[in-house]
């Protein structure tokens, strides 16, 4: 029994009551105590990652708590190397949300000059963020499945509130949409992990228990479908992706990092985790239909995103083509490839966040999400111009950015997989590599427009970044560039268990380079 | 030699479903509801001494006391709407609708 | 052919130890540049300069501890650290190849920064200028240091980046904004050959680094076919970066960068890149006489051609050098498809075009420095007494880019022709004639800008640059002069190499009275003759004539943005918007259909409540009439 993740999740939660109780007009506070309560969390985070021990066992900082004794249910916590890294990416991305967040509670100013006013307190928007950390953390540590299952839908009540009442002009259309959409996979999933309780017949549903149990073919197919539309759908993954843009565009800046960054994250963690894991025949089975459709969502975003006029929107759709190839390398079986979708998770959450970030500090200066109401920006802000071509370049996966990394692992892994037989998947990974094109027509078109060019007349009052703005973006782009060059810390933690993870599989796992080749 | 019973029992059903259907007024339809409650009633009772056991009986008891409670609402609800609508016909208080 | 000698690793500290720095030193040089941004306004481009010089410095002692080496020993990996565990570690591979470049790049790059003090002195924003200047300095030398395709792949977009920094470094031109980024795009789809090529590369060899490529292919003869695919793939990111035929359309535009950059993409750096990758790869991926070494010989040939005539119809002092780089490179090309010599003498090339093409460059940039920044030779003219200096270098590096006799063109584009004509009779006899347009096109541009009239704008008053900028002017035209002379007379540079790309089976021998040798001196000098006819005689009109068919077809670049534009910008931006509809109508039209269905449908289903309690009541009865009723039926049964 280790307390380390109860902690964890314990932190925000006690932080979100104490923000929520504030007496009304204290805004302030409200923020200043949700910074400090998010920036103790990372700090816990960071303090029990250091413990992590590299060559230990599977599932650490495990714990367990009787929580409805007579169906087996626990609250069982712990975390392998895949989790922790999400749980420290969730980590690093609140106080920086909260810091890039401080004033988007307020109302924002749209650009005909009408006040979007909020339905609800700034302080239950700082009180709704603890409590999103919270189950963010506990989504990824929950062992036991029927957890995961409640944080998994949970997750979306502080969502919603954030789009919905915090959010753009068409927030609650987003909002209900959003919602749908998520819980409709949600009841799906829960039909398949009750039904994988039943069909088990262990009286738990401690996920390492549940490895290996299902042995029919047949019922794992439909397991497996109930899962993975959930994760689908989360992902999301073409053709359930249509929420997204909407979500993202709606949310204000912060909730939509978080959304983008973290939460759909849940959807290619649980692909990874419980799909393959359990169902171990049905994902090689459904292999083929998924990649294709991993392959459909890495142009179809890509070429989509091109189109966009709204800079959010854009960036949502390159979220799609990212979440493509994560999909893509989860499936590919080979080692490379699942720790490049792994390593993705995390590197898509920091250059995906600064990207809307630095779109936030733009639209809100403007009022206006239309790329084409910009121009000339880095005349009048160069600093903000420069971060958010950083950010851009990360989205384009340039060498050298922490995205690449991942990108190239992902490709190189589903090229040379052997799971489905030599050669199987390399059609998919060079219509894949085509997005390397599309990405920089995406980015850099939305660079050109917005920052290039003669300056826009209303883009001439634009000030430049402030010193909170800078204290928001420049860890994310020290990430970037820090993990674009030693991206071997992460991957030391994430190998270990994405061998494991092909262990369970039952899939063959040769290297793929070997030092002194040929002697 | 309970048969006679039942029929009663299914005639007085009957007429009371009829009233509730087609009746307007309030009252009448709101006695026609007694009317099949207690039709019920009889029938419990006659298969109570059909089985040779208590529990129909009690469960007439029960019927019982459950109607003297639901005439005290409903009378109250009737007299309330009769008071603020000046009528007394179920199908004038139609406002709960889509 | 000899296969070049075994990379050993290296264990000593000293410079090759250290040459890291080499990269290092740029690279914190931009780092500090632009993280401390306006505080360093002032010493900025000092900055600059000293991190380029340092960085040379350590290419030097890098190279005399390298040349101090028994040949067998000359090809040294360091290494640096685990990058992406179980797949490639980041090294550096210092062997005579990646030293030459790194020379090259290090002692060129920094003539060009010494160059842009004066010539950005007036910028307001130099201080980014040569922030992206050591940039593009740090990030080619990763390119041609690096140990395996990774890193190079690394260092191969951050040139790249670095590029389009620098073509859009003034941003607020809309053009030169799109031309950023078309270089981007279209290196982009170089890159991709690159990137599956490394794919099959590792799976293929199960390793992207050199030194265990070179003996995965000596232990295990790969089958054709998996190195055809590789070789190709490669080809096609060396065009990009090489602005080779099909992928040549971006360099033209890139000439929206203030002119130093021009001079460090066409010259030290960026278009060399693809040279490189042939080079570095040939031993492995383009076995002379194999389709994908033909494949690089036509890209070559054609590409040698198309540049020359192109420069031939172009106004534009820069764009005519442009066209000349592509040719040029071209002619590189060529030479890297045959071979052992072939790699010789198209290094040696790309040498001292380094030199001569720098130093045309920075002289146009001199030039247009003394004219109010007009680039449009047809607004020059009889500018050779006005600046004397830079005449004289100009005409140094035009004379050794035509190949005049005992300059440094002269023996290293004739050892490529030489080459091309032993193994490649066609292709080799389309060389000469493209120096023969090459003689042509320069002299033209010299006739245009230094003799004959004065054309000037009214408000121009030609003067000389100053100091900062002519200094690096000679220095490079010293090298223009000698340079090929030394590198390949008693085969110094085939020597130097061999350890790194493998020896021939006969060494190169330059002949002075061959026959393609001088049938090349000799249409080089109609060429020249022909440009003194009609540029240098005769009055050169100062508003472009309309000019014939051909002329148009050179102008508008042979017609390659038409074709792009047709082929796949006008297409692609049909499919953008097509998939943009299908998104908002198809998908989530099917989403939001449903959505209206569901809702549609229960607002019939609504009108169901009606409010009259006796339909609700008629409605319980035949509920418990169906179920009384299904009840009977089930007790039947």
């Amino acid at each position: 029994m280790s307390p380390w993740l109860p902690i964890l999740m314990a932190v925000p939660v006690l932080g979100a009551i104490v923000v929520a109780l504030l007496p009304k007009g204290s805004d302030k506070l409200a923020k200043q105590v949700t910074l400090v309560v998010s920036l103790v969390v990372l700090a816990l985070t960071i303090v029990m990652a250091t413990q992590f021990r590299t060559g230990g066992p599977r599932f650490q900082f495990q714990a367990a708590y009787d929580w409805i004794p007579s169906f087996g249910v626990k609250f069982g916590v712990g975390v392998d190397g895949i989790a922790l890294v999400l749980i420290a990416l969730s980590a690093v991305l609140v106080p920086i949300v909260v810091l890039a967040s401080w004033h988007d509670a307020d109302g924002t100013q749209s650009a005909d000059g009408t006040l979007i006013t909020p339905k609800r307190s700034v302080k239950t928007y700082f009180s709704l963020l603890l409590v999103l950390e919270a189950m963010m953390i506990g989504v990824f540590a929950a062992t036991d499945v029927f957890l995961f299952y409640v944080f998994f839908e949970a997750m979306l009540i502080p969502m919603y509130f954030m789009i919905g009442s915090y959010g753009g002009a068409q927030r609650s259309y987003a909002a209900v949409k959003f919602l749908l959409y998520s819980l409709f996979g949600g009841l799906l999933m829960l039909v398949a992990v009750i039904a994988l309780y039943v069909v088990a017949g262990k009286g738990t549903f401690m996920y390492p228990e549940l490895i290996g149990v299902i042995k029919d073919p047949a019922t794992q197919k439909w397991l497996f479908g109930g899962f993975f539309i959930a994760f689908a759908i989360k992902a999301p993954l073409w053709p359930v992706h249509t929420w997204l843009p909407d979500a993202a565009a709606q949310a204000p800046a912060g909730a939509a990092v978080l959304l983008v960054g973290v939460l759909d994250k849940v959807g290619t963690f649980g692909m990874l985790r419980f799909c393959l894991e359990l169902f171990p025949d049905a994902a090689k089975a459904f292999t083929t239909p998924i990649v294709v459709l991993a392959v459909i969502s890495i142009i179809y975003g890509a070429i989509v995103a091109i189109g966009q006029t709204d800079m959010k929107r854009l960036i949502a759709y390159t979220s799609i083509s990212h979440f493509g190839f994560i999909v893509m390398g989860v499936f590919a079986m080979s080692q490379v490839a699942q720790s490049g979708a792994a390593l993705y998770m995390v590197n898509h959450g920091f250059s995906t966040g600064a990207l809307f970030l630095a779109a936030g500090f733009l639209i809100a200066r403007r009022g206006s999400p239309y790329i084409a109401d910009y121009g000339g920006v880095q005349k009048v802000a160069p600093l903000l111009a420069g971060f958010f071509l950083i950010a851009g370049l990360a989205g384009l996966s340039l060498p050298g950015l922490s995205s690449f990394v991942s990108e190239f692992m992902v490709m190189i892994g589903t090229y040379s997989s052997t799971a489905f037989g030599a050669g199987a998947l390399t059609v998919a990974a060079v219509i894949s590599a085509v997005a390397v094109i599309l990405a920089a027509v995406y980015i850099l078109w939305m660079v050109q427009r917005t920052l290039h060019g003669p300056t826009a007349e209303p883009v001439k009052a634009f000030k430049d970044l402030n010193a909170r703005e800078i204290v928001v973006l420049a860890p994310l782009v020290a990430l970037i560039i820090g993990f674009g060059f030693f991206p071997k810390p992460l991957l030391d933690v994430i190998n270990p268990a994405v061998t494991q993870t092909l262990v369970n599989v039952q899939v063959d796992n040769p290297a793929i380079a070997e030092k002194g080749a040929g002697q | 030699m309970t048969t006679h019973y039942l029929i009663l029992s299914g005639l007085l059903f009957a007429i009371g479903a009829m009233g509730v259907l087609i009746r307007r007024n309030a009252i009448v339809v709101f006695m026609c509801v007694e009317l099949m409650l207690n039709a019920c009633n009889l029938a419990f009772v006659t298969f109570a001494r059909q089985n040779g056991n208590l529990e129909g009986q009690i469960i007439a008891f029960f019927v019982m006391v459950v109607a003297a409670a639901e005439v005290v609402v409903g009378l109250a609800i009737i007299v309330t709407i009769f008071r603020t609508r000046r009528s007394a016909s179920v199908d004038d208080a139609n406002l709960l609708k889509y | 052919m000899e296969s070049p000698v075994e990379i050993v690793q290296h264990t000593t500290g000293g410079m090759i130890g250290a040459s890291w720095l080499m990269i290092a030193f740029p690279l914190l040089g931009a780092a500090i540049l632009l993280v401390l941004g306006r505080m360093t306004n002032r010493w900025g481009h000092l900055l600059g300069v000293a991190m380029s010089l340092a960085s040379f410095v350590v290419a030097v002692l890098a190279f005399l501890e390298l040349i101090g080496l028994p040949a067998e020993q000359r090809r040294q990996a360091v290494h640096l650290y685990e990058f992406i565990p179980g797949m490639v570690d980041m090294g550096l591979l210092v062997d005579p190849l990646s030293i030459s470049f790194c020379l090259l790049i290090t002692g060129v790059g920094s003539l060009i920064h010494i160059y842009s003090i004066g010539y950005m002195s007036h910028d307001p924003d130099r201080r980014r200028f040569f922030s992206y200047l050591n940039l593009f300095v740090s990030a080619m030398l990763l390119l041609v240091l690096a140990d395996n395709y990774v890193g190079l792949f690394i260092g191969w977009e951050g040139v790249g980046l670095a590029s389009y920094l620098l073509i859009g470094f003034w941003y607020f031109k809309p053009s030169a904004a799109v031309a950023a980024k078309k270089a981007f795009v279209v290196n982009r789809v170089g890159d991709l050959g690159l990137l599956v090529g490394m794919f099959v590369i590792i799976t293929t060899f199960h390793t992207l680094t050199f030194s265990d490529l070179g003996k995965a292919i000596a232990a295990n003869p790969p089958s054709g076919g998996a190195v055809t695919a590789i070789g190709l793939l490669l080809l096609l990111g060396a065009c990009g970066k090489s602005a080779q035929l099909p992928l040549q359309s971006w360099l033209l535009d890139a000439m929206e960068g203030p002119t130093p950059v021009s001079a460090l993409i066409h010259a030290a750096t960026m278009v060399t890149a693809g040279v490189y990758l042939v080079v570095r790869s040939g031993a492995f991926f383009f076995p002379e006489g194999s389709p994908q070494a033909l494949a690089v010989a036509i890209v070559g040939a054609a590409t040698l051609l198309a540049g020359a005539i192109i420069g031939t119809a172009k106004d534009d002092i820069k764009k005519g050098l442009a066209g000349s780089t592509m040719s040029q490179i071209g002619y590189m090309m060529l030479g890297a498809a045959f071979g052992p010599v072939g790699y010789t003498f198209a290094i040696g090339h790309l040498i001292t075009h380094g030199f001569f093409k720098a130093d045309l460059f920075l002289g146009a940039g001199s030039v247009m420095h003394g004219m109010n920044d007009e680039v449009d030779m047809r607004k020059y003219g009889g500018l050779r007494k006005a600046m004397p200096i830079t005449f004289a270098t100009f005409f140094i590096g035009y004379l050794a880019i035509i190949g005049f006799p005992m300059l440094s063109g002269y023996f290293t584009k004739d050892g490529i022709i030489e080459t091309a004509i032993e193994h490649n009779q066609v292709l080799g006899w389309l060389a000469v004639l493209g120096a023969g347009v090459t003689g042509f096109y320069m002299s033209r541009m010299v006739f245009m800008t230094f003799f004959g009239q004065k054309r000037w704008a009214d408000d121009a008053h030609p003067h000389e640059s100053p100091l900062v900028m002519t200094v690096p002017l000679m220095v490079l035209s010293l090298g223009a002069l000698v340079l090929g002379a030394y590198l390949v007379l008693s085969n110094r540079l085939y020597e130097f190499l061999t350890p790194a790309v493998g020896a021939a089976e006969e060494a190169p021998h330059f002949a002075f009275t061959s026959v393609p040798g001088l049938a090349t001196l000799a249409l080089v000098a109609i060429g020249a003759a022909f440009a003194w006819y009609k540029y240098g005689r005769a009055e050169v009109p100062s508003v472009q004539p309309r000019g014939s068919f051909l002329t148009t077809f050179a102008r508008r670049d042979l017609y390659g943005d038409a074709l792009n534009e047709s082929l796949f910008m006008r297409p692609g931006q049909w499919l953008t918007r097509i998939a943009v509809y299908f998104d908002n109508r198809g998908v989530d039209g099917l989403v939001n259909g449903l959505a209206a269905g569901i809702g549609g449908s229960s607002g019939r289903l609504r009108r169901l409540q009606t409010g009259f309690a006796r339909t609700y009541a008629l409605s319980i009865l035949f509920g418990a009439a169906l179920l009384a009723g299904a009840l009977l039926l089930v007790g039947n049964i």
